[in-house]
């Protein structure tokens, strides 16, 4: 009864895949965190054009589903996006393969351009309820996140808004895509989003006088931003530990780092 | 052969309902003890929805169904009768033949374009002249009316042809203008018909999920006019679905089970209209 739907489809698809494959034990599963979804395609993608014998199987469900997955042995490789595990996930061996910086976004027309920490904080809280009191027009602040539970908007919550919570009129947006469609066309709109995703649509706006950029997360000046996590169960299997040693390869961080994700390693 | 053909179609109107049984016992399986370990006045009643914390309160999301029901229903409603009794009763055959089958080309068009053009042109519409974050209830009823529209249209039409031509003739030689004849006689006499059919849009309306959490806006709290964004019983639980666990899981579940009961009582209302001859 504990068995939960996607688990239940991901332990399916397991069974279906390892039926099929001809070398069981060559197989990888990675599900979880769809945020790092695409770039873990991407890198099964070049990994098998060097492993031609290897299987490399990439499946979303989000952060808490990856973290389910490696718990119950449906997936080799959780994926999770959270800046601090949750407790259930301490068993499990954790290895950091990428950092995703969050940067706080407006409307390209907003004259807002920088926030302080205690700026940001007020204003996602509700505390701040006019762009006037930040510098910017005589204009309701319209706050909007992500919905309970993304990894996205757990870092983003406990980074920027601490032990405060988010204000009760706040609209919510159930992906990136969305949220970047939502601000771009919403002048009094403030939200967040991965530094990768960011386009000329929005405005990234500074955060505590540092810019979000990918270089600014690597030598830790900018503070909002969260590692991706590799979830594995105990020991890994040789196929799982080859695939995340390719991953933190220096090709494999090279290929993050192209995507628009920060290495790791160097 | 005889016997085994119709053994084979009471297998096949027994599965659907099996399934149907199936469906509404996984719900609540999994749904129920939520209801029960919470409280069915701290689910229902509660004001505050913060799964992570405990806290379950789906009464913003039923008045949000609620209200952008009934908001789709207000401007759905007159239009796809007014445009019901014109093509019943008075357009030329020719026009007929083109505006009837545009009107149901609209049901064939995906809700996430729906949506997709609620996003980009209404939603910025509504926010420049009316103020509000445009992402409303009033987008959504908006958005919801026109994708209602085609069911009720086409249940009308086929009230108001049902109704026989002995009315409208008595009616028309007793001198009866033909607006008092179609008012008077055809739209009453085909009033139950015409019922269903919005009941039928409203089972529509309550159960879209992927047009209205675009336009929607989706917030948490309980809204306080039409231009306040609001977050409906299915966009809570298609938006969250993806991510959660344990309880947060069980409680979307729940608010399935709210939806079942919700949608339940309004296919009962629709059986028992259509049902009543005029």
């Amino acid at each position: 009864m504990r068995t939960t739907l996607p688990r239940g489809l991901l332990i399916l698809t397991a069974l279906c895949l390892s039926g099929c494959s001809r070398s069981a034990q060559n197989l990888v599963t990675l599900a979880g965190s769809t945020a790092f979804q695409p770039f873990a395609e991407k890198l099964a993608e070049v990994y098998l054009t060097t492993h031609p014998d290897a299987q490399v199987n990439v499946q979303g469900g989000g952060s808490a589903v990856g973290i389910q997955a490696a718990l119950s042995g449906a997936a080799d490789v959780g994926m999770a996006d959270l800046l601090d595990l949750p407790p259930e996930a301490s068993s499990l061996t954790s290895t950091a393969v990428a950092k995703d910086g969050i940067a706080i976004i407006v409307n390209p027309g907003n004259p807002v351009s920088s926030l302080t920490a205690d700026e940001a904080r007020s204003i996602f809280s509700g505390k701040t309820a006019s762009w006037k009191e930040v510098g910017g027009h005589d204009a309701t602040v319209r706050i909007i996140s992500r919905e309970e539970g993304s990894g996205t908007r757990r870092s983003f919550d406990a980074l920027v808004l601490g032990g405060d919570k988010l204000a009760s009129g706040a609209l919510f947006e159930n992906s990136n895509g969305t949220v970047r469609e939502a601000v771009a066309s919403d002048p009094e709109a403030i939200s967040y989003l991965s530094i990768g995703l960011v386009n000329e649509r929005v405005k990234a706006v500074a955060f505590g006088g540092i810019a979000p950029s990918n270089r600014n997360v690597k030598n830790g000046t900018y503070s909002l931003s969260r590692p991706v996590f590799f979830l594995t169960k105990g020991e890994p299997s040789p196929a799982a530990r080859a695939f995340i040693d390719f991953v933190l390869s220096p090709v494999g961080q090279g290929i993050l780092e192209k995507e628009g994700l920060i290495a790791v390693k160097e | 052969m005889d016997r085994f053909i119709s053994r084979l179609l009471f297998l096949a109107a027994c599965s659907s309902t099996a399934i149907l049984a199936l469906i509404a016992l996984f719900i609540f399986m999994e749904g129920a003890p939520i209801l029960f370990r919470s409280g069915f006045g701290h689910f229902l009643a509660g004001r505050t929805w913060a799964p992570l914390e405990g806290q379950f309160g789906i009464l913003p999301f039923i008045l949000g169904s609620l209200w952008v029901t009934a908001g789709s229903l207000l401007l759905g409603v007159p239009l796809g009768v007014a445009c019901a009794t014109y093509l019943a009763v008075f357009a030329p055959p020719r026009s007929a033949l083109i505006l009837k089958p545009a009107i149901e080309l609209l049901a064939g068009i995906p809700s996430v374009v729906y949506g997709f053009l609620g996003v980009l042109w209404l939603a910025p519409l509504i926010r420049t002249h009316l103020g509000g974050p445009g992402l409303s209830i009033l987008g959504a009823s908006c958005v919801l009316a026109i994708m209602i529209l085609p069911t009720i249209v086409s249940v009308s039409i086929d009230a108001l042809q049902a109704v026989p031509r002995s009315y409208r003739e008595g009616s028309l030689a007793l001198g009866a203008t033909e607006w008092q004849t179609t008012r008077r006689v055809v739209l009453r006499a085909a009033r139950s018909g015409i019922l269903a059919g919005v009941i039928l849009g409203m089972g529509r309306a309550v159960g879209e999920t992927m047009a209205v959490i675009m336009i929607s806006g989706n917030a948490t709290h309980i809204p306080g006019s039409i231009l306040d964004s609001v977050r409906t019983l299915t966009a809570n639980i298609a938006i969250e679905m993806g991510y959660a666990v344990g309880d947060h899981r069980r409680a979307l579940f729940a608010t399935g089970v709210v939806l079942f009961f919700f949608i339940m009582i309004l296919n009962t209302a629709a059986l028992r209209v259509a049902r009543r001859k005029f």
